[in-house]
């Protein structure tokens, strides 16, 4: 028995999925005729009781989020969209967006029309220029059809292709025309957002998921998922496993089930570690293969489901190395605003760069823990610590391999045994 | 009257002692008040928290409940129930600071033996305090070229900055100068200028002086002292009349560098480029040493003391003498001139004034100006702020940074009568009043103001007949404030000493015979003289027409006032007393030269705009120079009639019995407007302001300083452009009956029958080659 629910992806699968005739075809905008008829506070109400969730990783409930829009104060109100999807691992917005830009669209008009906004922005990121031209028809099409420029009108931004833009007050920044770089809270932007007013950041998946909630109600949605999480979500699956894509499944499935459905890992290969929900997540191994993918089945493992975004390790992959590339990418994405961030990434990377070519004692590793202890908690925004988390996850699971590596004076993994295009084990 | 604001106060308990501090302020403003010092680098008392460098983290609960992470005391107010422990009893915050210092130094050079920083680094003492011993870092440090200079007096070390983005917040926040940036990410995050557009602010000096490291260094200062070998005397500044507290820092004998003090009430903890970098005058110029009089040949020749005091004593008793003591002597200094023209020549023609100036403005100061005092706590208090013939960030750079405090605070309404829209107008986004040069009364007539307004009233609006008038009504019928902002820091001391024809010490009437009577008794004399003595021009005329035989000239430059050809020659003809610090105009055409202390030299006061006291001590002790202050009381000794102040605290004791007068006050008779003169195509009216950064003699020396004045322009509107065919760049030729300038033009918003040029910058000497300053009717040709 399956256990894909497909909502948001149900008709990926046709040739003319990210039509506007094949979004209407299949009931579109029949949901947000229906909010707008509304009140706005039934509809805060409706996503409240539906459960629904951020999907940007944090998980806070989006009903909540819209309630925090001070009401009749005389402001303009703003709608954000995060679409500037940049972690490793994570890749769930694009696709949908590729596949069904309009279910985003749609998503909008009734979310602006919950929080009394005239205007919403979708932030999508500068790299993914196929992503930018399909929206962009999506939007013109849903203008000549109507759906917008009566009360409500949606912005495309296109970012310049920085992590830390994901980060909602580094992106109202960098909206505003800023460097974007993370803001002081308070005043959070539900009190003075973008351009100093009242805005609610959501992330894509979260956006697309309420044109069905409001068609099917909350009762619906609340039958799918876990008892605090909710309907159901894109699982994205890659690296070593032989189907990867977008899965999407009720909240609570397990690794192991999700394998099921992906075909499993790599012919010839069994699973050493993977993550979560992206790279900023602590990672897991082969023994949380069933640990429930929700909110709090991962979180009570000892990392956060975040993006939902799995990657698989296999065995041949060296987790120095793949440590040392995650912490790469971070100390290149530090915005530079606070010191841990900005100068612990850059000695991090020194330090992996040791470890990776053998070089170094065991009190290295100590040190190293140390240093991102002195990191954690200590920045201005929380991208320190997803930089930190595959490190001290990997000295927890993994502290051995790195002795090895160490007692070894070199990299014990052949790199090219862990692509794609290295010869096939299957069957030795 | 005072008011008692009622602050709501909140109780909190840190490191496990109870204080109460008002509501808003900061967890670690709120430890200072317990004398525990949190580290810190971002964090500064005057500018918004930031929370970037991370170095003052604490652990906080409130009510039971612990914050999981330690937060930034910086950018957290306190709250009631809030419990706080900082590195002195939380070991979770102990750690997190030495393991943010430990990050802060891995890319940190530590090149404390060549910096100009190490001795007074809170960097190189905050890691002794809150450090650890010994690094772990075996890394490479990130490297950039060093320094690279953003302005002609700033220069850039990115390798020691620890980007805590002070100087980024000093610009945009105190200055509204943004010139400077933070950009790239990560470790290489770095400040910045933008491409061809150096740090040009008139405040970039303070951004040097809040560095918390080594990375912002003065081109001037740097490599040239260690800071523990240094003097420091507290000081003031004598640029203008802002009143900057300062502090002067002296190595055997030389001044190396002078910093902004902290006053609260004043600066604040800050100066302008002038104050901080214009002092190498004192060296640069070639100081007289030794008295000098004019012998029979008609050659100055070096005299002993007691010959040079003789001949001047001589010549004052015999003929009829005047004082022209210029607008930059102390209050001391100012008020022994006072009391010498009154007792030793037994005259009311003393004039301070020693630049452009009106009887209009004498009866305005004396009725409007003396003894009162508006302050910068009123510009705080200001509803709206009216700006006559006053440009604040080239004329008084502090009272600039009050207004754009109070303006970016709470959106203080600014409203200047002007020819021309300003820069400094622009930042504070005030209303500009499009006046032509002249015309400024009826535009100040209509202005609406209330008794919480204050008009500033810059010293040039007394070039503009029957503008004072006009400010004087405005202030009768509507109550708002008034202050006078002249430019030179030592006019306001000057006219409460009395240094001007119409007033004694302490606002008391030559005509008053009351007053006389009762600085008579002051000074043990019988009596003072009662007629109204002259003005500066009118001195100069009785000099050509003989009424006036001898001139005592202290401080002044002929080449800032009007008729310049006139007032050479009357130098020339008069028997000339000159009381100097270096070979001017006036010297070489004296018949008695004696040298004075210049302002590092001697101690004294000066008044700055609101009346304030700005004291100092003398930062260089050894000097032989004197004051002008003791030298008059030795001229004086000699000509038989005593002023007795052997030194400046003798001068500030009796100044001190002066009192409060309560006697009559000054009433002022209002002067109409002249009609605007017809022009013809090719005339304009001309408008001019002095800018901070200019030729000026106290900015002699410092190139550094120098390269950051503005541009020399000559500024016309778009339609007069149009006329003459002129678009930005070309050549404009400004000429009068007495000569001619020709500057670039720049096209701008400014009143049509208007042109604007810089007053006395290079290329634009205005007083000298064309005779005039403002209002004068100038013809203009495109060249």
């Amino acid at each position: 028995m399956t256990k894909l629910v497909p909502v948001l992806s149900a008709h990926w699968d046709e040739k003319d999925s990210f039509t506007i005739e094949a979004y209407t075809r299949h009931g579109g905008y029949k949901a947000s005729q229906k909010a707008l008829a509304m009140e706005p506070d039934a509809v805060i109400q409706l996503v409240k009781d539906s459960g629904l969730r951020g999907r940007g990783g944090a998980g806070f409930p989006t009903g909540m989020k819209w309630g925090f829009i001070p009401q009749g104060d005389n402001k303009e109100h703003y709608l954000v969209v995060n679409a500037d999807e940049s972690e490793p691992g994570t890749c769930k917005d694009t696709p949908l967006l590729m596949a069904n830009p309009h279910v985003l669209i749609e998503g909008c008009i009734i979310a602006a029309h919950a929080i009394r906004a005239k205007t919403a922005f979708i932030y999508i990121r500068g790299e993914v220029t196929h992503v930018v031209r399909r929206v962009n028809q999506a939007i013109e099409d849903a203008y000549k059809a109507g759906h917008l420029g009566k009360g409500i009108e949606i912005v495309l931004h296109v970012g310049a292709g920085a992590y830390i833009c994901g980060e909602e007050t580094a992106l109202l920044d960098s909206l505003e025309g800023f460097r974007g770089q993370p803001r002081l809270r308070p005043p959070f932007p539900a009190i003075a957002g973008l351009y100093a007013m009242p805005t609610v950041v959501n992330n894509v998946e979260s956006i697309a998921s309420v044109p069905a909630i409001v068609l099917n109600g909350a009762e619906w949605y609340q039958s799918m998922g876990t008892e605090k999480s909710k309907g159901t979500t894109l699982y994205s699956l890659s690296g070593h496993v032989k189907n990867p894509g977008q899965f999407e499944a009720p909240l609570g499935i397990t690794l192991r089930e999700l394998l099921e459905l992906a075909g499993g890992v790599r012919e010839g290969h069994r699973l050493k570690f993977w993550t979560p929900g992206g790279s900023s997540t602590p990672i897991f191994t082969d023994a949380h293969l069933d640990v429930p993918l929700d909110y709090e089945g991962v979180a009570a493992a000892g990392s956060m489901l975040g993006t939902k975004a799995l990657q698989i390790f296999d065995e041949t992959t060296s987790i120095v190395r793949a440590v040392l590339r995650w912490t790469e990418f971070y100390k290149h994405e530090s915005c530079g605003k606070c010191t841990p961030c900005r100068e612990g990434t850059w000695w991090l990377v020194q330090i992996l760069r040791d470890l990776d070519a053998g070089v170094g004692t065991e009190e290295d590793l100590n040190k190293l823990l140390d240093i991102c202890d002195n990191i954690a908690g200590r920045s201005f925004c929380a991208l320190a610590d997803g930089a930190v988390a595959p490190i001290i996850s990997s000295l927890k699971y993994f502290r051995q391999e790195y002795l090895d590596q160490l007692a070894n004076k070199g990299p014990l993994f052949d790199p090219e045994e862990s692509t794609l295009f290295a010869p096939s084990k299957a069957g030795v | 009257m005072t008011t008692t604001e009622i602050v709501d106060t909140i109780t909190v308990v840190i490191d496990g002692f109870e204080v109460s501090v008002p509501k808003g302020t900061l967890v670690i403003r709120a430890a200072e008040q317990l004398g525990i010092q949190i580290p810190r680098f971002c964090d500064h008392p005057l500018l918004e928290p930031v929370g970037a460098c991370r170095q003052c983290l604490v652990e906080i609960e409130i009510n039971g409940r612990a914050f999981p992470k330690p937060q930034a005391s910086c950018t957290i107010p306190v709250e009631p129930g809030m419990i706080i422990k900082t590195q002195l009893t939380s070991d979770v915050a102990d750690k997190a600071q030495k393991g943010v210092m430990e990050l802060l130094l891995i890319n940190h050079p530590l090149d404390c033996p060549v910096c100009d920083k190490g001795g007074e680094c809170p960097l190189q003492n905050q890691a002794m305090s809150n450090g650890q011993e010994q690094s772990r870092f075996q890394g490479v440090k990130r490297t950039f070229e060093k320094p690279v200079s953003i302005s002609s007096q700033v220069l850039l070390d990115r390798e020691r900055c620890v980007l805590c983005a002070r100087c980024t917040r000093f610009s945009e926040q105190i200055a509204s100068d943004p010139f400077i940036t933070l950009n790239e990410r990560g470790a290489l995050q770095q400040v910045g200028i933008y491409e061809n557009a150096p740090f040009k602010s008139y405040f970039s000096g303070n951004t040097v002086q809040i560095c918390p490291v080594g990375a912002l260094t003065g081109t001037a200062y740097r490599f040239r002292a260690r800071p523990f070998d240094l003097v420091s005397t507290p000081s003031a500044c004598e640029h203008c009349a802002s009143g900057c507290d300062m502090r002067t820092d002296v190595r055997r004998g030389k001044t190396l560098r002078r910093l902004a003090g902290d006053d609260a009430s004043v600066n604040e903890e800050w100066n302008c480029d002038k104050g901080r970098w214009a002092f190498k005058y004192v060296t640069a110029i070639d100081r007289l040493k030794h008295p000098l009089v004019r012998n029979d040949a008609g050659v100055l020749v070096e005299a002993s003391w007691p010959e040079a005091l003789a001949v001047a004593a001589q010549g004052l008793k015999a003929n009829v003498s005047a004082v022209l003591v210029g607008g930059r002597t102390t209050y001391e200094d100012a008020y022994g001139y006072s009391k010498f023209a009154r007792i030793a020549l037994n005259t009311n023609d003393i004039d301070f004034r020693s630049r452009l100036s009106s009887d209009e403005e004498r009866e305005f100061l004396a009725s409007h100006v003396v003894g009162s005092s508006t302050t910068y706590r009123d510009i705080d208090r200001a509803d709206h702020v009216l700006l006559v013939g006053f440009e604040p960030e080239e004329e008084s750079p502090i009272v600039f940074l009050r207004l754009n405090k109070q303006f970016r605070k709470r959106a203080l309404k600014v409203t200047a009568i002007a020819s021309k829209l300003s820069i400094g107008l622009e930042k504070l986004k005030g209303d500009f009043v499009k006046t032509a040069p002249g015309q400024e009364a009826s535009a100040i007539a209509r202005q609406v103001l209330t008794a919480q307004s204050i008009i500033l009233v810059g010293e040039r609006a007394c070039e503009s007949v029957g503008a004072l008038s006009a400010v004087a009504a405005l202030a009768g019928t509507t109550g708002a404030k008034i202050a006078w902002i002249p430019r030179r820091a030592g006019e306001r001391g000057a006219l409460e000493a009395g240094a001007i024809a119409n007033l004694l010490p302490g606002a008391r009437l030559v005509s008053d015979a009351a007053a006389r009577v009762d600085i008579a008794a002051l000074w043990g004399v019988d009596s003072l003289p009662s007629t109204q003595g002259r003005s500066s021009d009118e001195i100069i005329a009785a000099v050509h027409s003989g009424a006036i035989g001898a001139l005592l000239v202290g401080g002044v430059d002929p080449l800032d006032g009007a008729q310049i050809p006139e007032s050479l020659a009357a130098l020339e003809k008069a028997f000339v007393v000159a009381l100097e610090i270096a070979p001017s105009e006036v010297t070489m055409r004296a018949d008695v030269v004696l040298p004075v202390a210049a302002i590092t030299e001697k101690s004294g006061s000066f008044l700055n705009w609101e009346g304030r006291a700005r004291s100092f001590e003398a930062a260089v002790l050894d000097s032989l120079n004197r004051s002008d202050l003791r030298i008059l009381s030795m001229i004086a000794q000699e000509m038989g009639a005593a002023i007795n102040f052997s030194t400046v605290t003798a001068a500030a004791r009796e100044i001190a019995t002066l009192g409060r007068w309560d006697g009559a006050r000054a009433s002022m008779t209002p002067v109409s407007t002249p009609q605007a003169p017809e022009l013809a195509p090719d005339q304009f009216i001309l408008n001019s302001w002095r800018r901070l950064l200019d030729l000026g003699t106290l900015q002699k020396g410092e190139e550094n300083l120098a390269g950051t004045a503005r541009q020399t322009v000559a500024v016309i509107s778009p339609k007069r452009a149009q006329e003459m065919n002129v678009v930005d760049g070309d050549l404009l030729k400004i000429s009068t009956a007495q000569g001619s300038v020709t500057l670039a033009a720049l096209v701008e918003d400014i009143h049509d029958d208007a042109i604007w040029a810089p007053r006395n910058s290079r290329g634009s000497q205005l007083l000298v080659h064309l005779g005039v300053g403002h209002g004068a009717v100038v013809s203009v040709a495109k060249i």
